[in-house]
């Protein structure tokens, strides 16, 4: 590929870039960890989506009509 | 139901699920204020660079974008657990301002992802790669990505405060948009988003404050600390006059939409006209406070006892008493009960009709229908008196702290100053600049502390309680996540104190 080509150079500023990082390994690793608890175990297995788990499909409105109008 | 719930959490799903908000949401505002703050500080760096072409610029300029980023990265994704809470333990909140807030959050996590991730990559990689005024474009550039991020969130924190440019939907039950840009450009959002952004940068300064007295305490890196607190100092004065300033905004609108909020601030129980500003309990400064929300010292300022029972406001239109907001909430519900199961039912459009106007008239009390007790809606009040003093006592302490670093800096004036050398002062003097960091984000979250605990018992202003907001989770599941939070935000924390202290004490890199 060309040298002077605009991909080429994007594709070269974040190789190289991410080739002669030192701190940054260390910080990608803990972005790395930190978005694997956040998006695996912590959004699998803590917070799953309650009105998609109790109400069944179309039917959302009418479960939170539910829930909120009989808190009278 | 007790709103008092700071101190009383108790084994129920909605005192663990706002503890669980809180804890997240303060640990969220850790990161975000110094990666605003260091953006400004970083970009002035790199802008003398530019200008003067000084390799001592670019060294110091790398070196605080070296701490930006590990304070960049340790705040990547802290954000979006909250939306997963919404999700799991406010699903009643979710579902019914959904189509609002889902807006600005998809926005802010596009615009995020695509400015951040491009510019920063530049800034970090690019410095022998790009063109210099390139590169100078993209630091400032990742700062504004990451101020226009603040924007869009406090949009949808401002439009909890004070819903504009929705209509509610009782078929879909949702508040659905009608105008973006009521939404978007809310007056509300505008000064929270100016307060917030320029008290960040305080922090930002105060941080750098810090980190440069302590090489002077060191008898290192002398220059670099001389400079940044010379750019610091005008940086975070500036802020604490501009947090000044917008606070004085701010108040004014929390005056205007939220007055409990102002009332619980001031521990105002019966309010008037000239009224003064408390410093603390029994000591006030007259008219103050009337002109604080009103701009005019004679301003009638409604206390908490005329809100509940009623008042009259400046422009002569009476404000209901909650009695009677509570009433005309309880329709409301009525009504919308009634008018799903008439449509289920096949009712004539007559009838619906009558129901939806029912509705639309009273709906901006809806919330008021869940309130058992009128003294329900007022917030805790000794939260909010203490933590606005705490933010704007620190606020006044910053104004006079930059001022003389600057006036010693600069040696001015110069017959008072001429003897003072920053960089020979006597320890204790860089041990204020340093101690001050603490201090700098307890004010930051005091702020918070006001706008949240202010709006209490709303998660939505007069529309939707947290109670009725809160999933009918298990309060024991709500617990274990908290506590499992509170364990990986202290780690995290640590982590992140850690490398920034290594390399703080590892100091810049000099290029030459």
């Amino acid at each position: 590929m060309n040298r002077k080509n605009v991909l080429y150079r994007i594709y070269d500023l974040y190789v190289d870039g991410f080739r002669s990082m030192t701190l940054g390994r260390t910080l990608w690793a803990i972005i790395l960890i930190k978005l694997f608890i956040i998006f695996v175990i912590l959004k699998l297995f803590f917070f799953p989506n309650f009105i998609k788990e109790h109400a069944a499909e179309g039917e959302e409105s009418e479960f939170v009509a539910t829930q909120i109008l009989n808190q009278q | 139901m007790t709103t008092d719930l700071f101190l009383n959490i108790d084994a129920s799903s909605i005192n663990w699920a706002r503890a669980q908000f809180a804890l997240t949401a303060i640990y969220h505002w850790l990161f975000v204020p110094l990666t605003l703050g260091l953006a400004v500080i970083m970009g002035i760096c790199e802008t003398c660079w530019y200008r003067t072409r000084d390799t001592f610029w670019r060294d110091t300029a790398q070196f605080w974008q070296k701490l930006f980023g590990v304070n960049f990265a340790m705040g990547i994704a802290t954000g979006i657990i909250l939306e997963f809470e919404f999700g799991t333990n406010w699903s009643n909140y979710s579902w019914f301002v959904g189509d609002i807030f889902g807006a600005p959050l998809a926005i802010e996590g596009i615009v995020a992802f695509f400015m951040e991730s491009t510019f920063v990559a530049v800034m970090y990689f690019g410095w022998k790669k790009v063109s210099p005024g390139f590169h100078l474009a993209s630091t400032w550039l990742t700062g504004l990505g990451a101020t226009i991020s603040a924007w869009w969130i406090l949009v949808a924190n401002a439009w909890m405060q004070y819903p504009v440019g929705c209509a509610f939907n009782p078929d879909t039950m949702r508040n659905e948009m009608v105008s973006f840009l009521d939404v978007a450009l809310s007056p509300f959002a505008i000064d929270k988003f100016c307060h917030t952004v320029i008290s960040a940068w305080i922090i930002g300064a105060v941080f750098v404050v810090a980190v440069s007295c302590w090489y002077l305490m060191k008898k290192r890196e002398t220059k670099l600390a001389t400079e940044s607190i010379k750019i610091a100092a005008i940086v975070g004065l500036v802020a604490s006059l501009g947090a000044a300033m917008t606070g004085h905004k701010s108040a004014q609108s929390v005056s205007q939409v939220q007055p409990m909020k102002l009332a619980a601030m001031e521990a105002l129980y019966e309010g008037g006209p000239e009224q003064g500003l408390a410093i603390i309990p029994g000591v006030k400064v007259p008219y103050a406070l009337s002109f604080m929300a009103t701009n005019d010292f004679a301003g009638y300022v409604p206390g908490i006892n005329d809100i509940l029972n009623g008042y009259a406001k400046s422009d002569g239109t009476l404000e209901p008493s909650v009695d009677e907001k509570i009433q005309r909430g309880k329709q409301a519900i009525t009504a919308l009960a009634d008018y799903r199961k008439a449509k289920k039912e096949g009712a004539n459009p007559a009838l619906l009709n009558e129901y939806l106007s029912t509705i639309n008239s009273n709906m901006k009390y809806f919330g008021y229908g869940y309130v058992k007790d009128k003294n329900d809606v007022v917030p805790p009040v000794w939260v909010n008196f203490w933590a606005f003093r705490i933010m704007v006592g620190l606020g006044c302490l910053f104004i006079l702290f930059f001022a003389v670093i600057l006036a010693v800096t600069y040696k001015f004036p110069k017959a008072l100053l001429q003897k003072y050398d920053i960089t020979t002062l006597p320890d204790w003097h860089y041990w204020v600049g340093i101690l001050l960091v603490p201090l700098a984000y307890i004010a930051s979250e005091s702020g918070w502390l006001v706008a949240e605990f202010g709006r209490q018992p709303w998660t939505i202003q007069d529309m939707l309680p947290t109670w009725v907001a809160v999933s009918d989770v298990e309060g024991f599941s709500v617990a274990l996540t908290f506590f499992l939070f509170l364990f990986l935000f202290t780690l995290m924390l640590c982590v992140e104190i850690n490398i920034l202290l290594k390399q703080i004490k590892k100091g810049p890199e000099y290029n030459n």
